[in-house]
């Protein structure tokens, strides 16, 4: 009944998703040497990309996580990037911009678009939260009606045009290592927050077993549009990175992102089924992403084959999530 | 042919538990045969076993004198024995002609599926049975009195001449009731032998020819109804001993902690009133249905009361959320441990501090991990959960080491007001007894309990005073001295 015995399980379990981690990598290794005569993974421009490409993803992916764990689904982070991204870059014109948005709202701190993307992804999450948690709307039609009419909002904004000549100040955001800085950030506060906190706990506990959550005197529809609120301010944060490091907004960003974020948090092991899963696990799925579309790359396949490989293991992931569920129900 | 069912000296162990112990039951042609007993005494059990869901360890089973093996609810249904069940086994979203016929339907010439003759041949069944449903009716749309007698028809499409029916009536109304009964007369009129579950007494002297009566796996007799009295029929259902129990200690009764008046949740129960003294257990007695269950939902705020009143300590409070209710000092052990207690996929840990963490454990949002786990560490000591860890998942523990948490789940919000429903359902003596010891220890403390238990020597044993409730009403308030299993059976089922 040692604090140890609880630490061991945990790292047991995301010692898996790392093997396999390892084991993809090594792969590409072995393909670059014999193939390219190329080192795959002792290159660090290439370590830097292959984070950087995912880095959104694995903003998302971390919200994700946490609604998942709930039991729930979120198909609308990749439209929430996309809205967000709009009114985040609307409102980091520059002055000397002819064809501004709001002509009279440039050269604002930068700290004003990137707030007002957070705000969007928030309000989107909350509309998602109140929809599941107060209305009997499953959180898979909840938030594909989210996915649908987000999108539409980001484009219906500017009626398709892109937005750009963005504020240096607010592009630096998403320049060098920052978007791999903000991502490892939000992890290690996610992590703490399921981990160590109340609101962690409570997470977990409505994923299990909702019912005995609300007997224990858990207020099950508050916490969930919180979950989802936050689920929201990860998206809209990802909309201001991808708008920073594009230096435009643009209403088909993040595209079939919240695919790609659902397969990071299934592929780390968190459980379809709710009250299963951690951040930790989420990154090296987030990672594993990254690995195979640089390795990819690398090795020169070309981008329809990474589709079909990267859909086959996410198919794998929840496979082998199912049997690992089946073999401790027997246990 | 005397008997159209005969099953003889069935016997049938679970691991742990005897559930039947050379039992026989004998149907005639033509008869409804009841079969009552308490929970738990083996009803459910000897009838899947007469409709092949389970096999017996021992004994045999004739129908219409030929002795047969029943390895499946198929083999059973090919015999002619089709059981009606508690649960409905319908397909919903299918039509009432599609759900009676699924895998016989009638086709055409092509090979499609004759929808004009399986309509026909739905309504020449109905008509037969009179019954008053539109076969094309999706069975989604119906009452769940209406899908009984659509399982009723699908019985006899089958020529099933033998009917099981697992307590029927427990959800219908009067109305529903009286054409249920209609048919069934119908069809012992037929020939056919219906073997009827029920928990309720007046059913049995208005529709049965004949009972049987079970008691903790045994068969304590079969009796022609006529032939019988209601009190006689009470007496063969309880007398089981009261020992292996452990009764409350006698501690002297503190002031009014809970009081409730006149509570009454629409469509539920109405007008319940009792008080509940510190120390004092407070049983609550009575059949599944009767509404006792509700009125624990709704004291913890579950289902808030539609009117009336409740008092903690002498101040009329409001519950409208488990919440409120836990800020009143009220815990509640749920019913159904699975459905609504545990979290199955959580540790012991995380199922043990769930309930108290945010009055006691948490400090600015961040769990106070070190203390939480010395409290669950005590707790768990003193109710000797036996667990190898507290990191163990607790879908592994036992269903009594489970039970245990749950209770340490509450302790640890030091209650004051204690709501225990069911709080020793399946689990084996030895817990069963430790939990009964740590209510008395509870009570001896100074806290108020209601304990509501389908079990009445549990009753008997541990109350202080018992209601009474049936049909969402309080029958009856009986103190200690005048409480035995008869007059509480009298106030429930009569």
């Amino acid at each position: 009944m040692s604090v140890q015995t609880r630490g061991r399980r945990r790292r047991w379990h995301e010692a898996r998703i790392l093997l396999v981690l390892i084991a993809i990598a090594l792969v590409f290794e072995a393909i670059g040497w014999s193939v390219r005569g190329d080192s795959f993974l002792f290159n660090s421009q290439r370590l830097l990309v292959m984070v950087l490409q995912v880095s959104i993803v694995g903003l998302l992916a971390i919200g994700v996580t946490q609604v998942i764990i709930t039991g729930g689904i979120d198909l609308s982070s990749g439209s929430i990037v996309a809205l967000s991204a709009m009114i985040a870059a609307s409102l980091a014109q520059t002055s000397g911009n002819a064809r501004a948005v709001f002509p009279a709202l440039t050269d604002l701190p930068f700290i004003v678009p990137v707030l007002a993307g957070i705000a969007t992804g928030a309000a989107a999450g909350a509309i998602n939260g109140a929809l599941i948690a107060f209305t009997a709307i499953p959180p898979f039609i909840a938030t594909l009606g989210m996915m649908v009419t987000a999108r539409g909002l980001a484009r219906y904004y500017t009626r398709g045009q892109p937005i750009s000549l963005l504020s240096d100040t607010y592009t630096r955001i998403g320049e060098g290592a920052l978007p791999v800085l903000i991502f490892v950030a939000a992890a290690i506060i996610f992590y703490i927050a399921l981990r160590y906190t109340r609101y962690g706990k409570f997470t977990y506990a409505i994923g299990a077993n909702p019912q005995a959550a609300r007997v224990s005197g858990i207020d099950v529809g508050r916490h969930l549009v919180l979950v989802y609120i936050i689920a929201g301010c990860l998206s809209g944060l990802g909309g201001v990175v991808t708008s920073a490091r594009a230096a435009s907004g643009q209403a088909g960003m993040g595209m079939s992102y919240e695919l790609d974020a659902i397969a990071a948090a299934v592929i780390g092991g968190t459980s379809l089924a709710g009250g299963i899963g951690r951040i930790s696990g989420t990154v090296i799925g987030t990672i594993i992403l990254g690995v195979m579309t640089s390795g990819f790359t690398f090795i020169g396949f070309d981008a329809y084959i990474q589709d079909i490989v990267k859909g086959v293991v996410i198919v794998l992931a929840v496979v082998a999530d199912q049997y690992r569920q089946r073999k401790r129900r027997t246990a | 042919m005397k008997y159209l069912l005969e099953a003889d000296l069935i016997r049938k162990e679970f691991p742990g538990v005897l559930a039947l112990d050379g039992v026989s039951l004998r149907v005639r042609p033509g008869s409804v045969h009841a079969v009552m007993g308490e929970n738990g005494a083996g009803k459910s059990t000897l009838m899947k076993i007469i409709a092949g869901s389970y096999q017996p360890d021992a004994g045999s089973i004739c129908v219409r004198g030929q002795a047969c093996s029943l390895p499946s609810p198929l083999a059973a249904l090919n015999r002619g024995i089709a059981m009606i069940h508690q649960e409905l086994n319908l397909m919903p979203p299918m039509t009432v002609a599609e759900n009676i016929w699924i895998r016989r339907e009638p086709l055409t010439r092509m090979g499609f599926v004759d929808h004009r003759a399986l309509r026909q041949q739905t309504l020449d069944l109905f008509e037969q049975l009179r019954i008053e449903i539109d076969p094309d009716d999706e069975v989604r749309a119906l009452t769940i009195a209406e899908r009984q007698m659509v399982e009723i028809a699908r019985a006899v499409s089958y020529h099933s001449d033998i009917l099981i029916m697992d307590e029927p009536t427990s959800t219908l109304t009067e109305r529903e009731v009286e054409h249920l009964f209609g048919i069934i007369a119908g069809l012992a009129a037929a020939g056919k032998a219906i073997v009827y579950i029920t928990h309720r007494i007046p059913e049995v002297f208005r529709i049965a020819d004949d009972v049987s009566v079970l008691r903790d796996g045994r068969l304590v007799g079969t009796a022609a109804v006529a032939e019988l009295d209601s009190d006689r029929l009470i007496g063969m259902m309880v007398g089981r001993a009261l020992d292996q129990l452990f009764p409350k200690e006698h501690v002297p009764l503190g002031d009014v902690v809970l009081s409730v008046r006149n509570l009454s949740l629409a469509h539920a129960f109405a007008d319940v009133s009792f008080d509940v003294r510190a120390g004092e257990i407070l049983g609550i007695a009575g059949l599944i249905g009767s509404g006792r269950t509700n009125v624990a939902e709704t004291l913890f705020g579950l289902t808030p009361a539609t009117s009336g009143q409740i008092a903690i300590n002498g101040v009329v409070v409001r519950v409208d959320s488990p919440r409120t209710a836990m800020r009143h000092g009220m815990a509640f052990l749920t019913e159904d441990r699975k459905d609504t207690g545990l979290f199955l996929w959580l540790d012991v840990l995380d199922n043990m501090e769930m309930a108290a963490l945010k009055s006691r454990f948490v400090r600015r949002g961040f769990v106070r991990e070190a203390e939480a786990r010395a409290e669950c560490s005590a707790m768990a000591g003193t109710l000797r959960i036996k667990t190898p860890d507290l990191e163990e998942r607790i879908e592994n523990l036992s269903g009594g080491n489970q039970q245990k948490a749950l209770v340490g789940r509450w302790l640890l919000t030091r209650p004051r007001i204690l709501l225990l429903d069911e709080p020793t359902r399946g689990i084996d003596v030895g817990a069963k007894a430790e939990i009964h010891r740590l209510i008395s220890q509870l009570a001896g403390a100074g806290a108020a309990v209601i304990m509501i238990s389908s079990e009445l020597p549990e009753i008997l044993g541990m109350s202080d005073r018992v209601v009474v409730m049936q049909a969402g009403c309080v029958t009856g308030i009986l103190d200690r001295a005048d409480a035995s299993q008869v007059s509480i059976m009298r106030l429930a089922a009569n």
